[in-house]
């Protein structure tokens, strides 16, 4: 499959910023490496998508948000969570149904909540966050704050009529939102340009009268400067932006789901060979903007932190049965 | 005490909590400049302007969907359908999201909006503007629902569901909208409990639960039936989720017998749940079985004369209170 890739912008961040955009990948992927292993051994009780191989978007776009934004993910929220800024420890221990889950075990992989650091959901139904998250942005602006909402969802969301609805009314009152399309190229296992009148996402949010960037979702620099772009246009009162990410998911759409049928092994090499984390590590290295030894030191780091991470979730405790009646009103 | 329609009085509500607090604002088609097409924000928007009174695109999933967002970052919104059956484009996102947020966050989110709208049938609306609901939303746990019938009710109702931090469907059936009573003074500030049902009229021999207007037909059918010596006890519930069984079950105990009337469907309908629930907790009350009046389990047809076959009305009603009493 071809895809067109956006030209790499040369790296102009602090060498700590970038050496943050690769931990922050290297969280996520190491996380639900673990998380996948979990699910192998049946720790993980219901569904697990990764995002493994998608990275580079939800670190891209989430190193602009404050901790007062919002996010509204999918199904495949893991990684967004995680750059908002939920830990690894309260992810994988949702996932394993514990009380120490970021949902406290009500939600699962596809229902992650932490209003404390403005992770305002994923959802297991295709398009209503994108809905939620422009309806954050109305409350936002009826309060007159500048905080910025945005919205991750997939090429399958953008089939949704949510997203055309959500887009119609976040350009005609100029909400302070950001559409994040991660095109991943199929919705579950349907090829998206099987199911797209025009596979040209970008083209959509043009539709809507908002400005709407291809970037390449496997570089988290080309990704960080269109969103850097975006969110500062949201925060300051211009409107909303679709950015509309190319990007691949190597793994199967669900853990444990059989992965034939409907794509190549020669593709999902080919896009394992764009994998973003080794990418900016090799430009990294290559620009010696940091040694290798110092991203050595990190993955080390990192790796602990996720083991760790298993190790304090499956040690958690179970909810109290008596719980679960609560919540359900105010 | 002063009148006012069930529209005016639920407006003035509705203007009152938008003075109260800034964070409330209204969505709909024609809630604007134009006042709704059931005149249900007249001259707000003058007073609070545009981005409170929110003219939308005709998508109502759209704005159902963007209201429950608003809602998760601390706005009140309300969300005005005009009629009830729009609303059925946005289910998924009612069901889904807006009933399931609260519980999902595990209370971390509030959900503190309102979805309004008319319901009934009598209008020759036909069938796309003539839906009943209640007890499709009722089935729902994280939903309230309420229905009053009178402007007092409709004001002080409608203030406790925009103060709710829970998901509320205030539905207003359309043979209520024009009609006169008693509302007390705005500087009172009433505000009606949700789960408190009332009696509309005292009686001895039979209870009668209406529903909506049909709390109306079923206060005429007892009057009529009075001229008999047939003593009727009508029982408005107002809200239907929570629904105050008590006060049905203290009336049962006194009547021994009980008629459900609900211009919405039997099957599996609010009738059902109230018949079930007075079984389960009032059996040794009953002297009968518990019997359902309904409108008949067909779309609603255009035509005056199908229209009319197809709903309970105040003779049917005494009819079937009649047939009660001969069990």
């Amino acid at each position: 499959m071809v895809v067109s890739l956006t030209s790499r912008p040369t790296p102009g961040l602090p060498t700590d910023e970038l050496v943050e955009l690769y931990r922050q990948m290297l969280v996520i992927r190491r996380t639900e490496e673990q998380l996948a292993r979990a699910h192998q051994q049946g720790f993980v009780h219901g569904a697990c998508h990764t995002y493994v191989g998608e990275e580079a978007i939800a670190v891209g776009v989430c190193a602009h948000l404050r901790i007062d934004d919002a996010v509204f993910s999918t199904h495949r929220g893991h990684g967004h969570a995680l750059a908002k800024g939920v830990s690894p420890r309260a992810l994988i221990a949702e996932l394993l149904g514990r009380s120490t889950g970021v949902s406290h075990g009500r939600g699962g992989s596809m229902h992650v909540f932490s209003p404390e650091v403005g992770m305002l959901g994923t959802s297991g139904i295709v398009g209503p966050s994108i809905l939620m998250a422009t309806g954050i942005g109305y409350a936002y602006r009826l309060a007159k704050s500048d905080r910025v909402s945005v919205a991750f969802f997939g090429d399958g969301g953008s089939n949704n009529g949510a997203f055309h609805e959500a887009l119609n009314m976040a350009a005609i009152w100029k909400l302070p939102v950001l559409f994040v399309c991660e095109n991943n190229q199929y919705a579950t296992e349907v090829p998206f340009v099987t199911v797209a009148g025009n596979p040209d996402v970008s083209a959509r949010g043009a539709a809507y009268g908002m400005p709407s960037p291809a970037v390449d979702g496997n570089d988290v620099l080309a990704v960080h400067a269109a969103a850097g772009a975006a969110i500062a246009r949201a925060r300051s009162g211009e409107g909303p932006t679709l950015l509309a990410c190319t990007t691949y998911r190597t793994r199967p759409h669900s853990e444990g789901m059989r992965d034939s049928g409907y794509r190549t092994r020669e593709e999902v090499e080919e896009w394992r060979g764009r994998d973003p984390i080794k990418r900016l590590r090799e430009d990294l290295v290559l620009r010696e903007t940091v040694d290798s030894g110092a991203l050595d030191a990190i993955d080390r780091e990192v790796l602990a932190v996720a083991r760790e991470a298993l190790e304090w979730a499956t040690a958690s405790p179970w909810p109290d049965p008596a719980t679960v009646m609560e919540h359900v009103y105010a | 005490m002063r009148e006012l329609t069930f529209t005016e009085a639920a407006r003035e509500g509705l203007a009152e909590e938008m003075e109260r607090d800034p964070m409330v604002f209204v969505v709909g088609e024609g809630v604007g400049e134009r006042g709704g097409n059931f005149a249900t924000t007249v001259g707000l928007y003058e007073r609070f302007g545009p981005e409170r009174l929110r003219d939308t695109p005709i998508a109502e999933r759209g704005f159902t969907g963007l209201c429950t967002g608003a809602a998760m970052g601390g706005a009140r919104p309300v969300v005005d359908y005009m009629f009830f059956d729009f609303a059925l484009d946005a289910l998924g996102e009612i069901i889904n999201q807006t009933a399931k947020i609260q519980y999902m966050s595990d209370g971390r989110l509030k959900m503190p909006i309102v979805l309004r709208g008319c319901v009934g049938i009598g209008s020759s609306a036909a069938t796309h503007h003539s839906g009943s609901y209640y007890s499709l939303f009722a089935h729902v746990p994280g939903l309230r629902v309420v229905a009053p019938t009178t402007p007092r009710d409709a004001k002080g109702l409608l203030k406790a569901a925009i103060r709710s931090d829970d998901p509320v469907v205030f539905m207003e059936h359309r043979g209520l909208l024009s009609l006169k009573g008693p509302v007390p003074d705005a500087d009172l500030d009433e505000v009606i409990p949700f789960g408190s049902a009332t009696v509309r009229r005292a009686g001895t021999d039979v209870t009668v639960v209406g529903i909506a207007y049909m709390v109306n037909r079923a206060v005429a059918a007892a009057e009529e039936l009075a001229t008999s010596g047939v003593s009727v006890e009508v029982i408005d519930p107002r809200s239907l989720a929570p629904l105050d069984i008590d006060t049905v079950l203290a009336s049962v105990a006194k009547t021994g017998r009980l008629l459900v009337v609900d211009e919405d469907y039997a099957l599996c309908g609010m009738g059902a749940e109230i018949a079930a629930q007075v079984a389960d907790r009032g059996f040794d009350d009953l002297d009968a079985p518990v019997r359902r009046l309904n409108s008949l389990p067909a779309p609603v047809p255009y035509s005056p004369p199908l229209e009319a076959a197809l709903v309970p009305t105040s003779a049917s009603i005494a009819q079937a209170v009649r047939d009660l009493l001969a069990e």
